[in-house]
This record gives C-alpha cells, structure tokens and sequence, in this order.
C-alpha cells in the first residue's frame, strides 16, 4: 500500500528525514518511535502535504501513486488520513458540518455520491454508538475548546467517519490520562481491519500496551535504525533510545521513563 | 484607536492566473442590464431638477419645499473627508437624478414583464402566488417602486407598507410628522443630498399594539447608467408594535461608478420593536478596481419610547465605497440597541462602516458585534461611536469588533470612539485582529476539503455571531453571497 524509498525532507532549510525507508501493507499496524527530534512528526506531516516541507529525494509510492504530487485534499480523498497531534480550532464552524463537508468533499472527488443530512446524522450515530463517544462533542464548533483529550476523541471519531485506507496517528496518546488513551486505542482497535494500515507515530511505548502493533520501527536522526515486532518497543521501554541502532539517537534521551 | 496593515509573510498569497480571473468573472451574477424603455430627467442639479423631479412625483407643495430647503442647505456644505476612504470627486452635474420604467403599473399585475423576469433572476418573484413565503416585497427599480406583494394581507392587519411616493401622497399627516425626524435635512453632506433629490423607497407604519404579521423587504435594483440612486425609506412601529424588514440591493455592472446615497429613517415608540436586516450587494467593480458603486448611506434608529428597540443587521459585500453607519440614538428609558455587521471587501474595495450608539435615557443598552473581512487590496474600517450622556444613568455598552485578514495586501482598521458623561455608565470594547492560520488551512485540506470551500468555511464561522441575528431565508443568501465574494481570494 505504501512504500517510502530513501526519503529525504527538509523543513526550514533543515534536512530532517535523511533517507528513510519503510513498507506498509493493508491490514498492518506499524509503530513509529524515536526520541524528540529524531523527524517523526515531519515524516506524519510530509505524507499528508503539509506546506513548508521540502522533499529533496527519495519516493513515496501510495497504491502504484505517487503521493508527494498530489494536493493534502487529494490525498485525504484517496483515503490518507492524518490525526493530527495538535487539532485545530475553527471558531463558529459546527464540527458535524465540517465533518460532512470533509466527507462529501472527499465522495465527490472518488465519484461516489454525496450524502445528504439525514443519511449522514445516520453514519454518525453509528459510528458513535460503535466509538463509544457521547454526542456532545458533534454539537460544538469543530475542537473549540475542547480539552485535549476531547481534540484527540474527535481526531479518532473523524477518521471512524471517514474510513481512510492509510490512518497516521501522531502522537494520539500524548497527554492523555490513562482513561482517555484506552478510549482512543480502542477506538483504532475497532478500525483495524484487513484493508486498512496503521502507522501509529508514538514517543511512548505505554500506547502499545492497548494497540498491539505488527511492526515497531526506531525513527533516529532521519531514518529508520531498527524494526521488529512489538518486544522491540518493550526493550526502549527498558533501556531508552540511546545505545538503539548503532548510537543514532543523536542526543541521550530519558525515553520511555513514564509509565 | 488602533490601526494595523497586515503585511506578514502567510502563504495565502494573491494568486494572479486566468483560472482566477475566469472565476471571478462569473463573480458577481447579478451584473446583468435590463433592456426597458425608461424616462428620465436630464443630468444635472439645480432648482429647477427639484421642482421637476417633485412634479414628476405629484407631490403636494410642502414636500416639494422641504427639497428645496434641503438643496440649498446642502450647497453650503463641505463634503465629509474624515474617512478612511479614496473617493474620486464626484461631479454632481453629470449624474441623473430621475429615472423610471416608461410604463408605469397600477397593479403588480401591469408590471412590465422584463421587470418581473429582472427580479425573478434576482431571486425575487413579485407574483405573489411564486412570492417567497411570508415575505412581503417593495421593489425599487433605478428611482421608483415598481411594486409592493402582499399589500392587501398587510392593510387588513392595519399594516402600511408601501412606496414613499405613493406614501407622501396618501398619508401626508404621517409622513410630514415623522419624515427628517431622526435624520434632519441637514444631518451631513449625503444626507442633505438624499433629502433634496430622494425618488423613491419605502414606507413602513405599524399602528399601535400589531405586529407585522409577515417579514417586510424592499429590493433595491440600480439599473439606469449614469443615474443615481437617492431612496429614502421610513419605518415607524407605534406603541408596542414589531416589525422585521429587510432590503436587498444589487446592480448592472458598469465601468463608471454610480451614486447611491440613501437615507433610512426608524423610530421606535413605547415597547416597540423594529429588527432592520441587510443585505448589500451592489456592483462591487471589477478585480482593478475599475467601477462599482458609491453605497454613502445614513441609516440611524430612534428609540423615542420607553422600553423600545431597535436592532439593525447589515452583510455588506458588494459596493466600491462604504460609508455607513446605522445608529441608534436610545432616548427612551431602558431602550436597547444593536448593530451587527458582516463587511467584507475584496479586490479594491473600500468599506468605512460601523455604528453610533447614542445612549440619553436611563438604563439604556448597546450591543455592537462588528466583523469585518478583508481579502485582495482591499481596505476595511470600523468605525463606531458610544456615547453616554449625562442622563444615561446605568446604560451599558458592548461592543466586540473583530477583523479577519485574507493575503497579505488588505488592510483592516479599528476606529472606536467613547464619550462617557455619566459616571455609572459601563462601556465595554474588545476587539481582535486575526489571519486565516496556515494550520487551520492544512486541517481543513488534510480532511478532503479543498482550499476556497475551507476558506468560506472558516469565514462562515467567523460570522456565525451576525447570521444568527438575520432571518433565516437570508441568512443562507448571505452565506452564499459570501462564499461568491471571496472567489478567488487565496491561492
């Protein structure tokens, strides 16, 4: 489903990603961690188009396409999904409205046909009802507001309405209280499925505990310095992320020293 | 006082390609001319354009005294420059002061039809069986009214709602008592002018304890070239009465700039309500700036009863030039005003526009929200006034003015002034001056919205406040009209 080849981006005339490489497939859940600085967020922000993030080599292949030549709309409408770490407040626009334009914006672009009110209040109440969310955010202006957590819910809740194919997660789980995080984790739980990838970009292990990742990556200094399964998260999570990949963590780092 | 050029470096820069250029083009769709016979006088301003101009109207000698008193008030006036506009001189001379369809109907039902197929493209069907459900309509074509809907539901609620024309002729004692009672002929410069060489506009009279049993408009349509459009409209809700009316406005688009300096007068009796919505769109000229309409407009309420109210609501987008300011003078005891207000400018749009709170009785409130956008070159001032008189005990204002900036070539302003005479009187203003965030784009475009619909969006909200406050049919035009204004405005 995607595939990056030796990523290189730069933001600010920094070079952050210096050549990262990784392979998603449909129905894998891959974790992204590092330590602070390592590029995670940009490598979330370089997928999903973000202005002022400048690709200088290197290829993403989304489904046989090449993403970094289509537009953030484009790509949300070919089912890239970011939540992101810091949801915006957009003061006055109901979040149910803004959530149906997203949606019909993106139907009209794949040629499907758009939904009117009450088929979408219909799609909404279900996917509440299987989010476990109470309704009350839908009534409020899109994250005004909102405590973190409720930003993070509705980040969740979102991409339950939009059913991407491609769901990048930056740091959900930071600054959650442990209620919060095992509402959001179930919430991805209960989108996993056999057609839909995960790349859960996260600086904590303890979000791992509730979504069981396929694929632990260590992002250090721009590129990938370490895979494997999930004892991989368990192991920073027991000597941090110095001494992980040939000393690429650039600066020593108490990762992983909150439970 | 604060003033601020936003010249930050945002990425929604100007974009300058044909797409946008073709988009615009389609912008403002009520551009269109109608081919109808008209009448007219020639152009040009003196004594005898006035004599003229009221015989033409048939009107009775003292209204035709009144112009005359107005002009020669108005020749000894300097013309107001302490805007912040660029007003190009405007030669008085050239402009047509009359102009009307040759035909003139009795009845809705002798309306010419190109008229009717004007406002039917408009949005404004005058038959009344296509009418627009509960809304009653005046329509004024260049300088008269062409035809009132519903006037016989309205007359057996005791409801007067008619042109001015035909109310000078047929309730002479009430307009005589009430005309140039809130704006007196001298008020300013455009006043004065509005009061020597007014056409047409409407008349608006709520006995005594009725309310309004439907909503009431006037559509105001400029069509004639070089004409300008001088209308004079009155409203009067008696002791206890309510009345919610609304106007529209459009026109033609032309290379010159065309005049419309109106005046609208309110006054508000004992417990009286009066909710005066608008929605302006005249020509606003093309993306150079070249033509559009003059819209120099003096708009106050008076709140001459106890317990009265008046609340005026104003979407401005079109228009080359905006000088208005619909004020409340709140002379009745506990009387409350306010003043919403959308403005938006694009291209080289000017708009100096806001409110004046009067306050002189005890206990009296003001509301002002005021949001002003500003995309392109445009430039957008508010301008308010609150003042407190010395009887003003324990009157209350709020004022929240809010600025919106799109690209980095407009400029948005704040000019509040405050007199406060009365020690226990509270005057509150905040106000806020804001971009639309880079982030807030990225958001809206992450989820699959494109850029100029994330872009209404976020203004939408932004007004959210002031559309709440208009009636609901027009709220949605007003939104739409706002989506149309701002093609074009972020690449």
């Amino acid at each position: 489903m995607l595939k990056i080849e030796n990523l290189h981006a730069r933001v600010a005339g920094r070079e952050i990603l210096k050549g990262l490489s990784l392979e998603v497939n449909a129905g894998e859940v891959h974790a992204i961690m590092g330590p602070n600085g390592a590029g995670k967020s940009t490598l979330g922000n370089v997928l999903s188009g973000r202005d002022g993030y400048e690709v200088t080599a290197g290829t993403v292949a989304y489904n046989g396409v090449d993403l970094l030549t289509l537009a953030p709309e484009a790509r949300a409408a070919a089912g890239v999904f970011l939540a992101f770490q810091y949801p915006v407040e957009i003061p006055g626009v109901n979040n149910t409205y803004f959530l149906r334009a997203a949606l019909n914006a993106q139907r009209k672009v794949r040629g499907e046909k758009e939904l009117d009110s009450m088929q979408f209040l219909k799609l909404v109440r279900e996917k509440l009802k299987v989010m476990q969310i109470s309704d009350e955010l839908l009534h409020r202006a899109v994250n005004e507001g909102f405590s973190g957590g409720e930003k993070k819910r509705n980040e969740i809740f979102q991409m339950a309405v939009l059913e991407p194919q491609l769901a990048i997660l930056d740091e959900t789980d930071s600054g959650l209280d442990i209620d919060a995080l095992k509402q959001v984790a179930q919430g991805v739980n209960t989108l996993r499925s056999p057609e839909r990838a995960f790349l859960m970009i996260t600086h904590y292990q303890r979000l791992l505990d509730y979504v069981v990742p396929d694929f632990v990556h260590v992002l250090a200094d721009g590129r990938i310095v370490e895979s494997g399964d999930k004892s991989l998260a368990l192991k920073l999570e027991a000597h941090g992320y110095a001494g992980i990949g040939a000393g690429h963590a650039a600066a020593p780092h108490r990762a992983g020293a909150q439970a | 006082m604060n003033s601020m050029i936003n010249d930050s470096s945002s990425a929604t820069a100007l974009r300058d390609n044909a797409d946008v250029a073709e988009a615009l083009g389609r912008t403002y769709s009520a551009g269109f001319i109608t081919e109808i016979e008209m009448t007219g006088l020639p152009p040009g301003l003196d004594e005898g354009t006035i004599r003229a101009l009221s015989a033409v109207k048939h009107e009775p000698e003292w209204m035709t005294e009144w112009r005359l008193e107005a002009y020669r008030h108005w020749l000894t006036m300097p013309k107001p420059d302490w805007a912040k506009l660029n007003i190009d001189p405007i030669d008085y001379q050239a402009i047509s002061y009359y102009a009307a369809p040759k035909k003139q109907p009795k009845s809705l039902d002798e309306v010419d039809p190109a008229l009717l197929e004007t406002y039917e493209k408009l949005g404004v069907p005058l038959h009344e069986r296509a009418a627009l459900a509960g809304v009653a309509v005046d329509a004024v074509f260049d300088s008269v009214s062409v035809g009132t809907t519903f006037r016989k539901q309205l007359a057996d609620a005791g409801v007067l709602f008619c042109s001015m024309s035909e109310a000078i002729r047929e309730y002479p004692e009430i307009v005589q008592k009430y005309l140039g009672s809130v704006v007196p002929t001298g008020d300013n410069f455009f006043a004065a002018l509005n009061s020597a060489v007014f056409s047409d506009g409407s008349f608006v009279f709520i006995p005594k304890g009725v309310r309004c049993p439907m909503e009431l408009s006037t559509y105001f349509r400029i069509n004639a070239q070089n004409t300008g459009q001088f209308e004079r409209t009155l409203i009067v809700a008696e002791e206890g009465a309510h009345v919610s009316y609304l106007e529209g406005c459009t026109a033609p688009k032309r290379d010159e700039n065309q005049l419309h300096a109106a005046v609208v007068e309110l006054v508000a009796l004992e417990k009286a309500q009066i909710k005066y919505s608008t929605v302006q769109n005249w020509y606003p000229g093309d993306e150079n700036g070249v033509g559009g309409i003059y819209n120099f407009v003096t708009k106050r309420g008076d709140c001459r009863g106890d317990d009265s109210k008046i609340c005026w609501t104003q979407v401005e987008t079109g228009s080359a030039i905006t000088w208005k300011y619909p004020s409340v003078v709140l002379r009745g005891d506990r009387s409350v005003g306010e003043f919403y207000s959308v403005a938006l400018t694009h291209h080289f749009q000017q708009a100096d526009t806001g409110t004046k709170m009067i306050h002189l009785g005890k206990h009296t409130k003001s509301k002002i929200v005021s949001k002003g956008i500003s995309a392109g070159r445009s430039s957008n001032s508010y301008r308010g006034l609150v003042k407190m008189e010395k009887g003003a005990e324990g009157a209350r204002n709020y004022t929240q003015c809010d600025s919106l900036l799109i690209g980095k070539k407009c400029g948005a302003h704040t000019f509040p002034y405050m007199e406060v005479k009365n020690p226990t009187a509270i005057v509150e203003h905040e106000a806020t001056t804001s971009k639309i965030s880079d982030d807030q784009m990225f958001y809206c475009r992450a989820r699959g919205i494109p850029e100029e619909d994330a872009v209404s969006m976020i203004v939408d909200g932004f007004c959210k406040q002031v559309f709440r406050e208009l009636p609901m049919e027009f709220a949605v035009e007003a939104k739409k009209l706002l989506e149309v204004s701002l093609e074009g405005a972020v690449g």
